[in-house]
């Protein structure tokens, strides 16, 4: 027979201040654990959403960003007459040819400077990414010194008001609208005429091209062709790939830094579970006796200890994620250290995040009541019952 | 002197909990003490910068080159005692993973940068071979590179494979030096850029602008930009210091993060003490009780109390800090090179023990103000 629940909830509620402060050490660890699960999270949507499934990208061998690349406009030609690329109306190819290069922008708030992605992209780009959709103002006209902004440039970045302008490479450019890219990375940049942008960096050559497949099966054989082509030194990706390539090694540093601290830090949560549980078992060492006198068996006691641990741990691991939930709210930019530029994501917390940081609460919550319950379950029930 | 024994003989009391306590400070001085120290690490790189070397760089960003007729230029600004080039070149070692950075540099660079010590042989040796190259001291310990051997890199900016030959070992003047970098000739990337039309040569990446006097560094950088104003290539000059410190800017949300991080497990840590006094201080109400009916006042009671948390809170804090300089030292390995610089502070050390402290006596109010207003009579009823 088991020891009922209400017992073991009210166990925990007659001694409020120990659960309550138990409680708060493990919903702290729970919220750090949630957290970083969430920012992660958020990393990886922002670069999955930046990709669509059947968009190549392609820059040259070697690079690993679109910035390091070149494409020269002999080599362009020739990737876009490749029969693998769309054919959209009047006859025009799915391809944009793009320049992408960093500018540095203040922040608003600091005024430090941050580097900025600027693309030089056509309409054609625009088409490739049905995500981006102008929120405020207009597109910028082609053949004029105008930039669209992305949502969390406007939003962070001193200068970038429509109708305001920024001045780089000898000209002024003009915010003519604030685009948004539904989350993406895009939002993270500033875009402007391909031509206008190449003029004006003095360059010849693009830097990375966009393309969409006219059937996504036709990938594998594309790339081959550009991989063998003598005239071509580019290398070709699916956009997805592409993007969450470049998101790697950020996305690798916020695991392992995370996950590290979570461990640690679950190492105190544990100790003040284990402390709580020890004073719990010895202060009811007599209420234990009379539990094995009345006929429960040493596992009940040994379960009904290890519930009020976990229950312990379960109370912790929801308020933890109640208080990681609110970061939903919060958005969070850093430098990406492969493209080396600016960029901004969200907390996103999903159900397997949740069930995670729930079970991490439990096990915390269960190692740090297994050897008190141990104790309590081998008491001897005649020296128990002594006990004052 | 009794109070002492007292409050000794009160912490040994529970060793099960007293350990758990201890051990759970330590984790906590010993996480703080290694997070601040991440974050020292990042600044590292501004903490090393002389300040009498200015860097130009190309306004619009680094990722624009300026062209080499720039120099002469910037030599004859008034301040401006010598001018080197340096060209960041982005190569891969094997795997992406393994990076460090390599910088195409003139001849004069080593001039530039006196504190890193390079012997006049190994120097010459390096000057008469083009496709020389010279290591840092904590690079070469890292991988083991020797003088003569090659160093094949991918290039990422300038593709190709790359083959460079170690000529030189430089070390750093001290330990805050950071010598994980590798230099090579820009004459060398300069050629290999003119034998392909199309790219473009004669370029640097930025100039290393030294001059006279640390004072004069901001109407220095001031007449350097005002040269190049309105010229196709518009140039940003600023201290070495403050170059490195934008870099440090940039990813200022995540040295932010770990900032706060490392508090909240200083909170974890005070929750879990103020556990424990609570509870000592519950189980010993009739024992309290006792002492003050024998004539003790209510703050020799809180005394005790506050006393048995500093106890415990020094213990746990000096074993963190004990533990802090070798974890450290191991972390700088597990890390594979990341933070060439990773040495414990005096500030953090400092924090440490401010944190113990505080946590010794936060944990102790509530318990230590219940103890002395207990009434002697309901004191003595009390039972654990």
């Amino acid at each position: 027979m088991a020891v009922p629940l209400t017992y073991i909830a009210r166990n925990l509620w007659s001694r409020r201040l120990t659960t309550a402060l138990t409680v708060g050490g493990l919903a702290l660890v729970v919220f750090v654990f949630a957290t970083v699960l969430m920012m992660d999270e958020g990393l990886k949507r922002t670069l999955v959403t930046t990709g669509e499934l059947d968009n190549v990208v392609i820059i040259r061998k070697g690079a690993e960003t679109e910035i390091q690349s070149g494409i020269t406009r002999e080599q362009a030609g020739v990737i876009e007459m490749h029969p693998a690329v769309a054919v959209g109306p009047q006859g025009l190819r799915m391809m944009s040819k793009e320049t992408v290069v960093l500018i540095s922008l203040l922040r608003l708030g600091d005024d430090k400077p941050s580097n900025v992605v600027i693309r030089g992209t056509s309409d054609v780009g625009f088409t490739l990414r049905p995500q981006v959709k102008i929120r405020q103002g207009r597109l910028f006209r082609p053949g004029t010194s105008e930039i669209i902004v992305g949502s969390s440039i406007a939003a962070r970045f001193a200068n970038t008001g429509i109708g305001q302008r920024l001045k780089f490479a000898q000209r002024e450019w003009t915010v003519v609208g604030v685009f948004d890219a539904g989350g993406s990375g895009f939002d993270s940049e500033v875009w402007g005429d391909v031509d206008q942008l190449l003029q004006a960096f003095r360059r010849n050559a693009f830097s990375s091209m966009v393309g969409r497949l006219a059937a996504g099966s036709q990938f594998e054989r594309y790339r081959a062709d550009v991989d063998e082509d003598p005239r071509l030194t580019q290398d070709m990706k699916r956009e997805q790939t592409f993007y969450s390539d470049q998101s790697r090694a950020l996305s690798t540093f916020i695991n392992v830094l995370g996950l590290t601290l979570s461990v640690i830090f679950s190492i105190g949560a544990m100790i003040g579970a284990m402390i709580t549980m020890y004073a719990s078992v010895a202060s009811r060492v007599a209420e234990i006796g009379t539990l094995r006198a009345l006929g429960f068996r040493r596992g009940a006691v040994l379960w009904a200890f290890l519930a009020e641990a976990m229950l312990l741990g379960c109370v912790g691991g929801v308020i933890g994620l109640s208080l990681a939930s609110l970061m939903q709210f919060a958005s969070f930019s850093t430098i990406n250290f492969q493209t080396f530029a600016d960029l901004s994501f969200r907390f996103v917390l999903t159900a397997d995040i949740a069930g995670k940081a729930l079970l991490f609460a439990l096990i915390m919550g269960f190692a740090g009541g297994f050897l008190p319950a141990f104790r309590a379950a081998r008491l001897n029930i005649v020296d128990a019952l002594r006990a004052i | 002197m009794h109070a002492l024994k007292l409050i000794i003989r009160n912490t040994l009391r529970h060793k099960i909990r007293t350990g758990l306590t201890v051990f759970g400070l330590l984790i906590a001085v010993l996480a703080y003490g290694l997070l601040q120290t991440v974050v020292d690490a990042w600044y590292a790189g501004a903490d090393a910068a002389s300040k009498t070397r200015l860097i130009t760089r190309s306004a619009i960003s680094l990722v624009f080159t300026l062209p080499i007729s720039y120099e002469s230029r910037i030599k004859g600004v008034d301040g401006v005692t010598s001018v080197g080039r340096s060209t960041w070149f982005g190569g891969i070692y094997k795997e992406p993973r393994n990076f460090f950075p390599q910088f195409a540099v003139s001849a004069n660079y080593l001039d530039l940068y006196s504190e890193f010590l390079v012997s006049e042989d190994e120097r010459q040796a390096w000057m008469r071979d083009r496709k020389g190259a010279l290591i840092g001291r904590q690079l070469a310990d890292q991988y083991g590179f020797k003088v003569g051997d090659v160093v094949p890199l991918r290039g990422t900016i300038y593709p190709g494979n790359w083959q460079f030959v170690v000529r030189g070992i430089f070390e750093g003047s001290d330990s805050s030096k950071i010598t994980r970098q590798m230099l090579f000739h820009w004459e060398y990337l300069n050629e290999w850029l003119n034998q392909r039309p199309g790219r473009k040569a004669n370029q640097v990446g930025v100039y290393i602008v030294g001059i006279d006097a640390p004072d004069r560094a901001a109407s220095v950088s001031r007449a350097v930009d005002a040269e190049f104003q309105n010229s196709i290539a518009e140039t940003l000059t600023e201290t070495e210091q403050s170059f490195q410190l934008s870099f440090v800017s940039m990813s200022n949300e995540i040295i932010a993060a770990i900032q706060v991080v490392s508090y909240v497990v200083i909170l974890i840590i005070l929750a879990v003490m103020a556990n424990t006094m609570a509870m000592s201080a519950r189980e010993r109400t009739a024992e309290y009780a006792t002492l003050k009916a024998l004539g003790f006042g209510p703050g020799f009671i809180a005394l005790l109390i506050f006393g048995e948390s500093l106890a415990i809170s020094a213990a746990g804090g000096a074993a963190g800090l004990w533990l802090t300089p070798h974890a450290a030292a191991a972390f700088k390995v597990a890390s594979g090179g990341i933070f060439p610089i990773f040495a414990v502070s005096q500030n953090t050390v400092t924090a440490q023990v401010l944190c113990a402290l505080a946590v010794g006596v936060v944990a102790a109010i509530v318990p230590a103000i219940q103890a002395s207003r207990v009434r002697i009579v309901e004191g003595l009823r009390a039972v654990g």
